[in-house]
């Protein structure tokens, strides 16, 4: 996973959810420089939120904990960011990947380490029970010819 | 999030407006389920044209109005969905449960 970074920025939150819309646009906005399509922008803001609702939901159940992102730029045009968390940990992380593992209830639908995968070209999870999780996530985009 | 809705000889229409993620869906859900108390409907159109994002929170808020459909033993059709959440239905193989339009 080493790879040269020519830009980065980081930032660290409260796990309230009405932190969830600040942190994926936060992304979404570092994002722009790469000149993004709508639909990549979509795709990045998607998986975002699906990280970061997952360290307030999961990680932090009924506390309030630090989530830390660092989104950088790599090169040849790859996004990379990294969602952390010093929450609950997850047991058996092959398990939780799977379509529809949620230990979430009604009100999950086991699908969100399915979104990021599909949305995202690749997706590192590294958790430790009782200590936290670290979600790692790149997509390169597309480079694309503007005003031509 | 906002959200708005009519209803008419038993046939609601629910619309949404603005970001469907996890801080939205808490209070959603709930308006939901009074909603479909209050009226009774035998059709519910759950119309997202107005949605800028949506998240996997939302799969959880279209399969519970589907179940509580189900349980007044009527049905539930999704509307107007916006390309970015089509996206996010599509990879949870929704359109298997729920009539997407
Ligand atoms: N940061 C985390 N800390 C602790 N457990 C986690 C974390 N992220 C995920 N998990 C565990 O992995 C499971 C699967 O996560 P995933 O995001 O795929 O589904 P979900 O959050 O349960 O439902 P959805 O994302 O569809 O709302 C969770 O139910 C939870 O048990
Ligand atoms: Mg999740």
């Amino acid at each position: 996973m080493k790879a040269r970074s020519t830009n980065y920025i980081i930032f660290e939150f409260l796990s309230r959810s009405a932190n969830e819309g600040f942190a994926r646009g936060a992304v979404a906005c570092f994002a722009a420089q790469l000149d993004p399509t709508l639909e990549e922008l979509g795709d990045i803001k998607t998986a975002v939120s699906e990280a970061v609702t997952n360290a307030i939901v999961h990680a932090y159940p009924d506390t309030l904990g630090r989530i830390f992102i660092k989104a950088r730029v790599l090169e040849d045009n790859i996004l990379e960011i990294v969602v952390q968390d010093w929450g609950k940990g997850i047991p058996d992380v092959e398990q939780a990947r799977q379509p529809l593992y949620t230990t979430g209830g009604e009100e999950r639908s086991g699908m969100g380490f399915t979104i990021m995968e599909s949305f995202m070209d690749r997706l590192y999870v590294r958790s430790v029970p009782g200590k936290g999780t670290k979600v790692t996530m790149r997509r390169r985009i597309k480079p694309r010819r503007t005003g031509l | 999030m906002e959200m708005t809705y009519r209803s008419e000889d038993r046939y609601l229409t629910i619309q949404l407006s603005g970001e469907l993620d996890h801080h939205a869906a808490k209070n959603l859900m709930d308006s939901i389920d009074r909603l479909l108390e209050q009226t009774l409907p035998v059709k519910t159109f759950l119309d997202l044209g107005e949605l800028s994002f949506m998240d996997s929170s939302g799969i959880a808020v279209v399969l519970r109005a589907k179940r509580r459909m189900e349980a007044l033993s009527g049905n539930l059709v999704v509307i107007n969905i916006p390309r970015q959440a089509a996206r996010v239905l599509e990879t949870a193989g929704l359109g298997r449960y729920v009539d997407l339009l």
